[in-house]
């Protein structure tokens, strides 16, 4: 494949649109294309359309938390049976919920994430003409497509969609007597995840295998640029984890329809009677679920990371402080990542003794984390600033990892925890840290690379307005939660009304459900922009419009399948020589100068 | 009707900002890139130092307008929930002066180092000295909160105090279920499988004497002030979990696996209602596991009441027993009546 893909973009590269790649099929450029920038094209599209979903999803049941005792007779139309009288149900709160964190964490961040900016960048960047195994490749997208198809379907069931919580704990999400979305909206939701699985199993190892074998000549592993080493980080977390949480699955699916009892024990169904099942262990699944879980966050946190000290960098014209400490502190998060998930699990009745391990080891992660951020600071540090949009969405990352990081310290030392956990400081804390950073760094990725990958420009005034108002939002969205769940609110409730403790942030909801409906239109004008640029954008004519240094700005403007035209580059240096010798930037490609600076 | 009005009304905005941004490109072309990339420069930096200044100011509204409405402004209502109110305030103030720490340094390096032509950069690649400075500080601070909590974690987790009083708590969708272990002070075995809503809510083994006394209640459960007490916790059904905003405490109640956890209250409910000047106050149970469709109003009410008081209410409360077998209830027929009697009050 690679050698034809040589031929192909000798023959082919000058060419801006590919209209005249006789061979391509619309079929085979558009659809099953194994061109891994279509792919990454692929998988950022759908991303968005999950996205859009998942944030609608959380725009109706924010409309249920901020007016608990209103009416909206649209919702009846929209929802059927699943909005009577214009209310929502909680049948539909719980479905609503559920979906909004599975497709979220899953379908957004981590394929629409990953899935984008790993297959758009590593090959461009370490210099190969595609990944290792483009089938695999295309076949990654596809398993994806077909989780996505079947996650859709299980909206239309007649019992309703999962709706037992992201995390889907059995008993819960193994008894269908115990709660109507536990039937079949729960076997497609079972199916669904494990396609996703293989999808990202098949991406992961492919990643890989690409970033260690296919890098061009000269770039050694010191020599790529943070993303890369990010998303190769990312791939080994997500290549180890998410098997266990696959074996999982399949426990549970056995406890569900072939009578096992791996979590099932000493249980008694009201209108069913007691069930047969003995000697299981409900928490078991607590811990395969987390042993993904908590690698998750990070499978989702780093390529918004390693996109961000790109961004930083290139953006302030320096090089990133401390490029070989951002490398250890990116693998020892990765270490740290699989030896932390039962910090989550503080109150499941834990031994104490084990427990007191995982709040070392939790804590423990916010030293890497704390390298991070004063890395970035000082890459700030007499830069020489540029606020394009990317820039101010990888600063808005970095306050936001700010923010939710240091809340970890919170939820992590067990004994604070107790009183906090599963509650809406809980809420706060992973939407900043990991949602709403995420997306930050997903934001970045796409302003900054959008040129590359459609060979037009964004419109800056939006992107402008897009980050204000988005940033401004987030905080006035999440900022006031550690309130409610420093008064113990609990997550995941339908209605405080008949709490004495909780009911006093009545006001406090509407005004957060205003906001977040502000915040998801502004996604919607960024999706304008987004879609509008892409057909009538204004067309790039400057090859590196960032002044960057690294490989994927040598390439032409539209690359065509096989990246560059001849020879694949040489690279001859680090990728952030950025104000070197008062250079402002010296690309990789460069040859080191007889007179050069040493660092 | 108001719908397509909000609909249009929106769409309207966005067309009206699609434009100027549309036409900010135009200008931006005409006027020279780099000219109009400057401005949009100075602009976006000086709206670093506005978030900043207006987020600070917002945090500090955000905390004068929601401060009192918080668990903050009360005493902890358990001896060991002051611990994690203490333990609280040390985490707010080492986080607290980081947050504040490198947001201000974030945005206003952002600001003060914006882009200007006459200023020329520092290559400044990487310093052991700085790295090893933010590595070991974060470092000790972390030490410090992990010995804090690790003791606390093995306080709460660890034995309760011996003259504590045992309470078994069973969750169920939803609702929670409370059994004493009566005048014997065990409890009887029981089995699920003897589970049965009218007169066996919890599977009670009746061959077993032990069983034969424990007092079964729902809804209300009443515990004592200044007694240590330790719940042992499970589940009927699904995973729940006994959350006890109040005593700052939680544990999940999982079915087949007991969990336990103990605290001392500290009020009565009566005296929580004059500190916190509600008269309608609760210790409340709040579920806070997610159970099912009804997790939201699965509501357990705790009562604290002083030692005297305990024992009276104890006094009236009938075994279980009776109910499953109200032939042999010591006190004859009418006693029947009572026993439905107790249940309807507590309830």
């Amino acid at each position: 494949m690679s050698h034809e893909a040589v031929l192909h973009g000798d023959a082919h590269g000058h060419d801006d649109h590919g209209h005249h790649e006789h061979h391509d099929t619309f079929l085979t450029k558009y659809v099953f294309s194994q061109d891994h920038k279509m792919i990454a094209k692929q998988f950022l599209i759908t991303g968005m359309v999950w996205a859009v979903l998942g944030g609608l999803m959380s725009v109706l049941f924010r409309l249920q938390l901020g007016y608990p005792d209103s009416t909206f007779p649209f919702l009846e139309d929209l929802l059927g049976k699943w909005g009577k009288g214009g209310r929502i149900t909680p049948e539909a709160y719980y479905a609503l919920v559920t979906t909004h964190g599975t497709v979220l964490v899953f379908f957004v961040l981590t394929a629409g994430l990953s899935g984008t900016f790993a297959n758009f960048l590593i090959p461009l960047q370490v210099g190969a003409r595609d990944m290792a195994s483009p089938f695999m490749n295309m076949l990654s997208y596809w398993f994806f497509f077909a989780a996505s198809i079947v996650m859709l379907s299980s909206m239309f069931v007649e019992t309703g969609p999962f709706s037992g919580g992201w995390t889907a704990y059995p008993p819960l999400s193994a008894l269908g007597d115990a709660s109507p979305g536990s039937k079949t909206g729960m076997d497609l939701w079972i199916i669904s995840m494990a396609l996703f699985v293989v999808s990202s199993l098949l991406g992961g190892l492919n990643y890989i295998a690409t970033i260690l074998n296919m890098r061009t000549k000269g770039m050694s592993m010191t020599r790529l640029p943070l993303t890369i080493w990010a998303l190769f980080f990312t791939a080994v977390l997500g290549v180890l984890s998410f098997p266990v949480l696959f074996s999982g699955f399949i426990l549970l699916i056995f406890d569900r329809n072939f009578g096992t009892s791996f979590y099932l024990s000493d249980i008694f169904v009201n209108g069913v009677g007691a069930l047969p099942n003995e000697g299981g262990s409900a928490i078991l699944y607590q811990h395969l679920f987390w042993f993904l879980g908590h690698p998750e966050v990070y499978i989702i946190l780093l390529p918004a990371m390693g996109m961000v000290s790109e961004i930083l960098s290139i953006n302030s014209r320096k090089p990133i402080f401390g490029y070989m400490a951002m490398i250890g502190s990116l693998f020892a998060i990765a270490i740290l990542a699989f030896l932390v998930w039962a910090h989550h699990m503080f109150v499941t009745g834990l031994n104490p003794f084990l427990g007191s391990v995982f709040v070392l080891l939790t804590l423990l992660i916010a030293v890497p984390s704390a390298i991070k951020v004063f890395n970035w600071l000082t890459t700030l540090w007499r830069g020489n600033i540029r606020f394009t949009p990317a820039m101010l969405f990888a600063i808005g990352f970095v306050s936001l990892f700010i923010s939710g990081g240091l809340t970890g310290i919170w939820l992590g030392n067990s004994a604070l925890d107790i009183h906090l956990h599963d509650t809406y400081f809980v809420i706060a804390h992973f939407h900043i840290v990991m949602g709403v950073a995420s997306m930050f760094g997903m934001f970045a990725g796409i302003y900054h690379w959008f040129p590359k990958m459609y060979g037009k420009q964004l419109n800056n005034t939006l992107g402008y307005i897009h980050f204000w108002v988005t940033i401004a939002g987030a905080y006035l969205i999440f900022w006031p939660m550690h309130y409610e769940g420093l008064a113990g609110m609990p997550r995941r409730y339908y209605d405080f009304s008949i709490w004495e403790s909780f009911k006093q942030f009545g006001e406090l909801n509407k005004f957060i459900s205003l906001v977040s409906m502000i915040v998801f239109m502004v996604q919607l004008l960024f999706l304008f922009n987004f879609f509008y640029s892409i057909f009538k954008g204004r067309k790039l004519t400057n090859q590196n419009p960032w002044d960057a240094t690294t490989l994927e700005w040598t390439a032409p403007i539209n690359p065509g399948h096989g990246n560059w035209v001849g020879e694949i580059p040489e690279v001859h240096r680090w990728p952030y020589d950025y104000g070197k010798d008062g250079v402002d930037f010296i690309a990789q490609t460069t040859p080191v100068g007889a007179d050069e600076s040493q660092h | 009707m108001t719908m397509f009005l909000t609909i249009a009304v929106v769409v309207l905005i966005f067309v009206v900002i699609f434009q100027i941004a549309k036409a900010s490109e135009y200008v931006s072309v005409l006027k020279g890139e780099e000219v109009s990339r400057k401005q949009n420069n100075k602009i976006n930096g000086f709206l670093m130092v506005v978030f900043l200044v207006l987020g600070l100011v917002g945090v500090w509204y955000c905390n004068e307008l929601l401060y009192d409405k918080t668990l903050l402004v009360q005493d902890a209502a358990s001896v060991e929930g002051a611990r994690v109110d203490s333990m609280l305030w040390v985490t707010l103030a080492v986080t607290g002066i980081v947050f504040i720490a490198t947001q201000v340094v974030l945005f206003v390096f952002a600001y003060k180092y914006q882009e200007d032509t006459n200023r020329k950069v520092v290559f400044f690649a990487h310093s052991t000295k700085l790295e090893l400075i933010w590595t070991v500080i974060p470092a000790i601070a972390l030490t410090v909160l992990v010995v804090i909590g690790l003791r606390n974690w093995f306080l709460f987790t660890g034995e309760p105090p011996k003259n504590a009083m045992v309470v078994e708590v069973t969750g169920k969708q939803f609702g929670w279920i409370y059994r004493y272990p009566g005048k014997d002070g065990s409890f009887g075995k029981k089995y699920y499988k003897n589970i049965d809503n009218a007169s066996n809510s919890l599977g009670l083994i009746w061959d077993d004497e032990l069983a034969q006394d424990d007092i079964v209640m729902e809804q209300t459960v009443y515990l004592v002030k200044g007694k240590p007490v330790k719940l042992v916790l499970g589940s009927r059904d699904v995973i729940h979990d006994v959350g006890l905003s109040h005593f700052r405490l939680k544990m999940d109640a999982v079915p087949g696996i007991p969990t336990t956890m103990w605290f001392t209250p500290k009020y009565t409910t009566k005296e929580m209602k004059e500190l916190t000047n509600n008269p309608n106050f609760q210790y409340e149970i709040s579920c806070d596991q997610m159970c099912g469709n009804g997790h939201y109003s699965m509501k357990g009410v705790i009562e604290v009441v002083d030692q005297e008081e305990f024992d009276a209410i104890m006094a009236k409360q009938k075994p279980y027993y009776y109910t499953a077998f109200p032939e042999k209830d010591p006190s004859a027929a009418p006693a029947d009546t009572t026993v439905v009697a107790a249940v309807v009050k507590n309830n």
